[in-house]
């Protein structure tokens, strides 16, 4: 009893965290009507401002949350300007998207900055503990619900009493509307950009003083559990953000309780996936109110693809396969590979993304998938590794769609959350299936690729093997894409209610383009273990996935020749520049920010 | 004619490729009610939303007051005194009526004026008074209405602009609220309203323009256009098009 006690208020406290992120999160969808992917940075900035003040600079409690306070409003300022409003007239998706392109730009700043290994943030608040009632509280505890509470009873006092306050209610409700009674609706988006990021990095100082641990690495799970949070509340609901964070952290806790640490994402995506589907207004709506506004997740700028004729594709096949022959230099083959690799899981999210405007942002886990399938099928079973390969595409499409079909009835923002969850849903039971996937030591001895017997072991031979099978499925594409199936595919994504009411069955075409694009990101995902013959939980992170789509809208959303030149692009250059890991990250969000906001249809134009 | 309060000249607007009016032009004298007629994707609303900035024109301009507003955006054109009652109401859902009115007011720093004002709305508005703490989603559609032009009231405008006000009421709401616009106009605010309903709308106008794919194809004293046959050739769809 005692400890079940202690486990609820150790829910509540870091439900409180959550809900600092939360609130933020609400406030900005509210009024901007965007998911804020660069929430979890600021919380990251807010924990390092906090390092900073409290370490360096010894400074006490109070101005050590001002300085964190001042410091992210200011960068939630920034961002804002920088993110937002530049794209107010782009499609709904583009700052989404131009959000995560910060996100990894401050991530990666950060982590240059102080190193990427973890530190700990001393607690100013002194360790002393009341026992009550047999509860034992934390006078930190004490602080973070007062800072909670303050924070919560300050921002209802702002948007009640204050002039601002109402332009922001108002601007929420109707922001056309709220202009006509003479509201500056960009000022007031940039204030609550600075209230939310305020709250955000105070939370991020909270996190670190609670677990004395901070790490730029945090950025991705903040960002998750706020938007679970939020999402559990109902998008865009404040109090709402609240309760959804308060009812979280519980979930956690009692869950890390029953089933032990490795399981506490799991819930909080599992939780996400179950309201998403069953109740996508959050626990609160009630059934009067109008779902918000449909956000059509389309993410392609009306363009003129460029052509290239048939002589000319089929002259740069037989330059690329005639390569190996000129440059034999390794180094440069094995990277082509790996853009070959990449070009598959390109092909695979420009056609979801793309072609039926699904935009999935946890196409990594399908290389998991198809990487685990092959290597578990060669391993242990010891079937032959192209069997084990074509095997693992089958699999993976479906798999990958039967995971997905929960989704097939959301639109918008809300395909690309579910997808993220989903996503690390995949990872987490890689993680937690220890029996079958061997948990977090993973799968090691993956045999190599070989035909007829003959490994391929020399660069050549791999580069030429990776090349035919991106050219294959390349070449199936477009033909599918050319067919009646790709039409209506692209009638989708360009209205569905519309496709809907000439009788096609979305869920099913929805499918079909899951179940081909996993086939293909399954491919990738089994040839890349037999390759690296070493794979874990992390080796298909959700990076990859952020840097696949950055992939395929700087090919052309839908463009299958686009993926293709995208992949060699990102993944080729960087790696023949020698550019280090952590700069290439840096790149890739800076290519992506730069993308959506001034060629969002890519190099050879969107399909 | 120096002395009109709203005037639009030569004004060209396009929507991307598409355009929408050509060379219009429109004045409205100060202490009136001019109506803009005309039937669907003639270019009305669009009309509206180059007033209050909401749309930039591509060519011509829009002055009020003697002083040129076109290019300035729609929260320095409600500076001026322009107040807005938009198609289909457009009310905060989630606030309650009064929470509204005190947003028509979102400009004023004068306090005390501004109590007052809610006031002498509110008597013009008994309907409202009654509503004062409802949520205005809530609320039927004439109510709505009437809080809409409340709203615009406590901006101390001196012109409203109405888009379609008459839109989706019982026949029983839409005298009601001719007569409050009517009423409005009387107490010295100059009213642009842009109407379907011709027959009703030139009842209380003092001035009406007929707008036909974007030009304009009739204009005079309400009480002309009223019995003028072309009223109804302009309805029809136009043998101008045809």
């Amino acid at each position: 009893m005692t400890s079940f006690l202690d486990h609820t208020i150790n829910g509540l406290v870091v439900g409180n965290i959550y809900a600092l992120l939360a609130v933020g999160l609400a406030l900005i969808f509210g009024v901007s009507r965007l998911i804020n992917f660069a929430h979890g940075s600021v919380y990251v900035v807010g924990a390092y401002v906090g390092l900073i003040a409290v370490a360096h600079l010894k400074l006490p409690l109070p101005l050590t949350i001002l300085a964190v306070v001042v410091g992210t409003g200011a960068l939630g300022i920034l961002i804002e300007r920088v993110g937002l409003r530049p794209l107010a007239h782009s499609v709904r998706i583009a700052p989404l998207l131009a959000t995560i392109g910060i996100s990894f730009v401050i991530d990666q700043l950060i982590q240059l900055t102080f190193s990427p290994d973890p530190q700990a943030l001393p607690s100013l608040v002194p360790d002393w503990r009341f026992t009550v009632g047999g509860v034992t509280v934390g006078a930190l505890d004490l602080v973070i619900a007062g800072i909670g509470v303050t924070s919560a009873a300050l921002l209802y006092g702002f948007l009640t009493f204050t002039r601002l306050g109402w332009a922001v209610r108002a601007t929420a409700q109707d922001r056309d509307a709220a202009r006509q009674m003479g509201v500056d609706v960009d000022a007031v988006n940039r204030a609550v950009f600075a209230i939310a990021s305020a709250l955000g990095g105070l939370s991020g100082l909270l996190v670190g003083m609670y677990y004395n641990y901070i790490s730029p690495a945090m950025s991705f799970q903040a960002t998750l559990k706020g938007i679970v949070a939020e999402v559990v509340g109902g998008v865009g609901n404040v109090p709402g953000a609240v309760v959804g964070s308060l009812l979280l952290g519980l979930t956690e806790s009692y869950g890390i309780a029953l089933l032990g640490t490795t399981y506490r994402n799991l819930f909080a995506f599992v939780l996400l996936v179950l309201i998403l589907v069953l109740k996508p207004n959050g626990l609160f709506a009630s059934n009067r109110q109008l779902p918000p506004e449909p956000m059509t997740g389309t993410f392609v700028a009306p363009s003129r693809p460029l052509k290239l004729p048939a002589s000319a594709l089929a002259g740069l096949t037989v330059a690329a396969f005639a390569l190996p022959l000129v440059v034999t230099t390794p180094y440069v083959l094995q990277t082509l590979s790996n853009a070959w690799l990449y070009a598959m899981l390109g092909l695979s999210l420009t056609l979801v993304a793309g072609t039926v405007g699904q935009v999935s942002l946890g196409h990594a886990a399908l290389l998991a998938i198809g990487g685990y399938v092959s290597a578990l099928l060669a391993v242990d079973l010891g079937l032959p590794v192209m069997l084990a390969i074509l095997a693992a595409g089958l699999a993976t499409g479906a798999i990958g769609t039967v995971l997905v079909s929960p989704a097939f009835r959301l639109r918008g923002h809300y395909v690309s959350i579910a997808t993220l969850a989903i996503g690390e849903i995949v990872g987490l039971v890689i993680l937690n299936w220890e029996s079958v996937t061997r948990g977090p030591i993973g799968v090691s001895g993956i045999p190599p690729i070989e035909i007829a017997g003959i490994p391929l072991y020399s660069a050549a031979a791999t580069y030429w093997f990776t090349l035919a099978v991106m050219v294959v499925l390349a070449l199936l594409q477009a033909k599918l894409l050319a067919s009646h199936l790709g039409r209506t595919l692209r009638a989708i994504r360009e209205d569905d209610v519309a496709a809907r009411s000439h009788g096609i069955a979305l869920s099913r075409y929805k499918a079909i383009a899951f179940g081909f694009g996993g086939f293909a990101a399954g491919i990738s995902g089994a040839i890349t273990a037999h390759l690296y013959s070493y794979i874990n939980h992390e080796t298909f992170n959700a990076q990859i996935s952020i840097l696949a789509l950055t992939i395929v809208i700087l090919g052309g959303m839908g463009n299958v020749l686009g993926a293709i030149v995208g992949s060699v692009a990102l993944i080729g250059l960087p790696e023949l520049f020698r550019i280090t890991a952590e700069y290439r990250i840096l790149i890739y969000g800076i290519a992506l920010l730069l993308l959506v906001r001034f060629r969002p249809q890519g190099l050879l134009g969107t399909v | 004619m120096r002395d009109d309060i709203l005037t639009l000249s030569g004004i060209d607007t396009h929507y991307g490729p598409i355009q929408v009016h050509f060379g219009l032009d429109i004045a409205v004298p100060p202490g009136a009610i001019v109506c803009l007629l005309g039937g669907n994707a003639s270019g009305k609303s669009t009309t509206m939303k180059v007033i209050l900035g909401l749309q930039r024109p591509s060519a011509g301009t829009v002055t009020f007051d003697g002083r040129r507003i076109d290019g300035l955006p729609t929260p320095a054109v409600i500076g001026r005194g322009i107040a807005s009652v938009p198609e289909a109401r457009r009310l905060f859902g989630a606030m309650t009526a009064a929470e509204n009115l005190r947003m028509g007011a979102y400009l004023r720093r004068d306090a005390s004026a501004v109590a007052e004002d809610f006031e002498t709305v509110l008597d013009l508005f008994p309907r409202v008074r009654e509503r004062l703490t409802q949520k205005a989603g809530t609320l039927s559609g004439g109510e709505q209405q009437m809080v809409a032009m409340a709203r615009a009231l406590m901006g101390r405008p001196r012109l409203i602009c109405m888009d379609e006000p008459t839109m989706g009421l019982s026949p029983l709401w839409v005298d009601r609220v001719l007569d409050l616009i009517a009423g409005i106009r009387d107490r010295g605010t100059t009213v642009f309203m842009v109407e379907q309903n011709a027959n009703l709308a030139l009842q209380i106008a003092d001035r009406g323009y007929v707008l036909q794919t974007g030009r304009i194809v009739l204009s005079g004293p309400a009480r002309d256009l009223l019995t003028d046959p072309r009223i109804r050739d302009a309805y029809l769809g136009g043998a101008e098009a045809a």
